[in-house]
């Protein structure tokens, strides 16, 4: 190792060490692999506690319990919407994410489009498909220009409930 | 001689005594549920009962904070129409965000396809989303472990470590990834990771008014999704590149990838 | 429409230069565009330069002598270059570090800074060397000169810096010199193959992507690398040539005024001698590189696996013109026959260098972009469209200026790499 061919390695080596220096401050200490072992779960820790602690923005949860957020304050009439054939629908869907509903928003924007309806009720001819079971219309004839709220309701479509 | 026999004999009785102590700690079973190692999320789509409405795009898009004027997203929603002189038609138009409102097929480029209805043949719904796979492809090839997947088998992007190298979208089959229009670095479906952790459902589950996504803890038999997936016949997507994907779908065609 | 408005309120990455048709997924873009496609086209040119310069110094092909140490520095100029495109395509440049910090090995993407940087020490060390004679003489001159100018104390600092403290320049430590360049380019060439081959490992290994799965990828990488690097060093070999013979007939340049420098007529000669023999080892790897190209392609079209239906599109309908024509025809075919018809002069050799770099550029456009030209659905095709007026950022850096930015920064340092380690040199300061 006398020789002077080796100082380019000491050169190397010292830009290593410094590598290495930097480092030890710069990752994180909890780095390291999870149970999926190094090849699918290699992260930082302190990551997955991040995700679960986003704040969430819709209330209900669950299909079979998915009117029981909004009953808490409006049971009455979610219940007596719920049992009307658009009760399958989630009270948010059309109401928007109401989480931190009265605090924020105070008042919740419902989404009373004709775009919103048009979801399920444009008229496509898929007859092998579950669209084959809802109404549908064709949006380009069926009163175009008009919210579909004005004459339909939302809440209880059947055409007897027509306003 | 006696001392150490003396010594021994009190570890003994004092390792005994914290036996029963640490038995008698009462249990919460939510805890319980919450430590448990043996979570593996998984989702069913039940393709059969999908109709389009693209509810779950919208509720994931808010849920997540992904901007609905940015074309991409983290689920969508596919449209598949087979015509009686055997062609096929495919589209997600703005992945469905405001579902499907016009029969004619978006064929890219600003060009669409009316096709008439009396030459519909099949046509069907599949909703799509992250597979969150065993063996994840996307986890693989990060080069700095910014994408991992969890001890309760999600899929997750550290936003803080990404380099943002595009190596995971390119690995992932199923194009589940995208860069975040905002965030730039890589971003995909989390299972709504913050709602699960909290007991909710996550946002697209919520969403659907007519049940065809459904989540649940595929390790546990008596969770309803994992009896469906052990009873059923289910499919899941591109098995062929071994990911093993954590999505299962019900009435799959063979022509959906 | 909403969707128009929308499209130029929030364009996501890929959006700008991508142009979907028929079904393809809501996140499919063209993720990975022109800088990818000038990532392993520098890397290439890297290698290939480097196993150049290591035929003289490892298997002593002495006529080449000239034109390997030109290599050897000016592959010492492109490898910063070969950085410069990853850089501008990450997403998060100032986290590009994080590479090296948290190298997650199960990518092969994550080795990439230890296999560039572990290259760059070789080649860095091969140079020093090669020149340490002429650092410790250069150094003493300006320290023994009288009244230095700011710059000459300058320069004297850098050369006293660069000949790291090891000044004996006896006749057995510059020995010493010679036998430990000839170890270094030993080891360099597998580094450089491997450094090359493993570009290739990145897009092979993409088993989601069925154009670019396949094991041939590392190895035709491989070969397409030393192609385009012998390419481009003959090329620039012979401008840097030709300049200095219109120097030396002016007597513009300092060196030119020397009473024992080359004239035109040395410099012609010489000229021919080494651009005719590094043009046989182009002709070699060329052969290789056209064999496996068309190998996989044959077996692709002869097993037609699912995803034929679409690549076969892509390959004979879409992009036949990239392929066949610009690639193969106009890149491959027309430099091998205008190489191999006897009577080749250095002209014709200069043009035909020009048409092989062309023709590795095709290839690795039509892997890069050819690959992200189909969807994942096998059902729809996106269409890359490279931006040539940059309206913000993204489209300057992913767009043709900033791939020129990559293509014209090696000649730039090369120019300021010259001035301290100079390419050309009398016989006496290296060997």
């Amino acid at each position: 190792m006398k020789s002077h061919v080796w100082r380019p390695l000491y050169v190397v080596i010292a830009f290593v060490v410094a590598l290495l220096v930097f480092r030890f401050f710069y990752v994180p200490n909890d780095f390291g692999s999870g149970k999926r072992g190094f090849m699918y779960s290699f992260h930082r820790k302190s990551n997955v506690m991040e995700w679960k602690n986003q704040p969430a923005k819709y209330g209900t949860s669950g299909r079979e319990r998915m009117h029981e957020y909004c009953s808490a304050c409006h049971g009455a009439i979610v219940k007596l919407r719920s049992e009307k054939l658009h009760g399958i629908i989630p009270c948010e869907d059309c109401h928007g994410p109401a989480k931190n509903h009265p605090e924020d928003p105070e008042k919740l924007s419902i989404d009373r489009s004709r775009e919103l309806c048009l979801r399920c009720h444009t008229d496509l001819p898929y007859t092998t498909s579950e669209r084959k079971r809802i109404p549908g219309i064709n949006p380009k004839t069926h009163n175009t220009g008009l919210e579909c709220v004005k004459c339909h309701n939302p809440h209880n479509p059947s055409l007897e409930g027509m306003k | 001689m006696e001392r150490r026999e003396f010594l021994k004999k009190c570890v003994m009785v004092i390792a005994g005594a914290s036996v029963p102590l640490s038995a008698l700690t009462l249990i919460d079973p939510k805890k319980v549920l919450a430590a448990n190692p043996d979570i593996q999320w998984a989702f069913l789509v039940d393709t059969t009962k999908c109709v389009g409405c693209g509810f779950c795009v919208k509720a994931c898009k808010t849920e997540n904070d992904i901007p609905f004027d940015a074309h991409v997203s983290r689920t969508w929603v596919e449209r598949y129409v087979y015509t009686k002189d055997d062609r096929r038609y495919v589209d997600s138009p703005n992945a469905a965000l405001y579902g499907f409102t016009e029969s004619r097929i978006d064929l890219g480029r600003g060009e669409f396809k009316e096709i008439d209805p009396k030459n519909v043949g099949k046509a069907f719904f599949v909703p799509k989303l992250c597979n969150h796979c065993s063996s994840p492809a996307c986890t693989q090839v990060c080069p700095v472990g910014a994408t991992y997947k969890t001890d309760d088998g999600v899929v997750l992007v550290d936003r803080t470590w990404c380099i943002g190298c595009g190596y995971c979208i390119m690995a992932c089959p199923y194009a589940a990834r995208f860069f975040h229009p905002v965030l730039h670095v890589a971003d995909k479906c989390t299972f709504c990771y913050h709602r699960l952790s909290k007991g909710l459902d996550s946002a697209c589950v919520n969403a659907c008014p007519f049940g065809a996504r459904k989540m649940g803890n595929i390790h546990d038999i008596d969770d309803p999704i994992t009896k469906i997936i052990m009873n059923e016949r289910v499919g899941v997507l591109k098995d062929e590149f071994g990911t093993k994907p954590q999505a299962f779908y019900i009435g799959l065609a063979q022509e959906v990838r | 429409m909403v969707g128009q408005i929308a499209q130029h309120a929030m364009e996501v990455h890929g959006e700008a230069w991508t142009i979907k048709e028929l079904f393809t997924l809501p996140n499919e873009y063209i993720y990975w565009s022109i800088q990818i496609v000038m990532y392993p086209f520098m890397t290439g040119l890297v290698a290939g330069a480097f196993v150049l310069s290591s035929l003289y110094h490892v298997f002593g092909v002495e006529k080449l002598k000239e034109i390997a140490r030109f290599s050897l520095v000016f592959s010492f100029a492109l490898l910063p270059v070969a950085m410069m495109p990853l850089m501008l395509h990450l997403q998060q440049p100032f986290r590009g570090i994080n590479v090296l910090m948290t190298p997650h090995f199960t990518s092969a993407i994550s080795a990439f800074g230890i296999v560039f940087l572990t290259y760059a020490s070789i080649v860095a060390t091969e140079i020093w060397l090669v020149y340490r004679k002429y650092f410790v003489e250069t150094a003493n001159v300006l320290m023994a000169k009288q009244n230095r100018s700011m710059i000459d104390n300058l320069r004297m600092m850098i050369f006293q810096a660069l000949t790291l403290g090891a000044w004996d320049i006896s006749h057995e430590a510059v020995e010493k010199d010679h036998k430990a360049c000839k170890i270094m380019a030993g080891i360099g060439i597998p580094v450089a193959c491997f450094l090359h081959g493993y570009a290739g490992f990145i897009f092979g290994s993409v088993k989601a992507n069925a154009l670019w799965m396949t094991p041939l990828m590392p190895v035709i990488f491989i070969c397409s690398a030393v192609v385009s690097g012998v390419a481009l060093c003959i090329l620039t070999y012979v401008v840097v040539q030709e300049i200095r013979k219109y120097m030396a007939k002016s007597k513009m340049a300092r060196w030119a005024k020397d009473a024992d420098a080359p004239n035109a007529e040395e410099l012609e000669a010489s000229k021919h001698t080494e651009v005719m023999i590094s043009s046989n080892y182009l002709l070699y790897f060329m052969i290789a590189a056209m064999t496996l190209e068309i190998l996989d392609l044959i077996f692709r079209g002869y097993t037609q696996v699912k995803s034929w239906d679409i690549l076969r599109e892509v390959i004979m309908e879409r992009d036949f013109v990239k392929i066949f024509i610009l690639q193969y025809t106009i890149g491959n075919l027309l430099p091998f026959v205008m190489m191999i018809l006897p009577g080749r002069t250095v002209r014709r050799t200069t043009i035909a260098t020009v048409l092989v770099l062309f023709g590795v550029f095709m290839m690795r456009y039509n892997v890069v972009i050819g690959g992200q030209a189909f969807s994942l659905s096998f059902a729809g095709f996106m269409d890359y469209h490279l931006p040539i007026i940059p309206h913000n950022w993204e489209t300057f850096k992913e767009g043709l200026l900033g791939a020129m930015t990559v293509a014209v920064t090696p000649f730039v340092l090369f120019y300021f790499i010259n001035m301290f380690i100079p390419a050309f040199l009398k016989e006496e300061s290296t060997h």
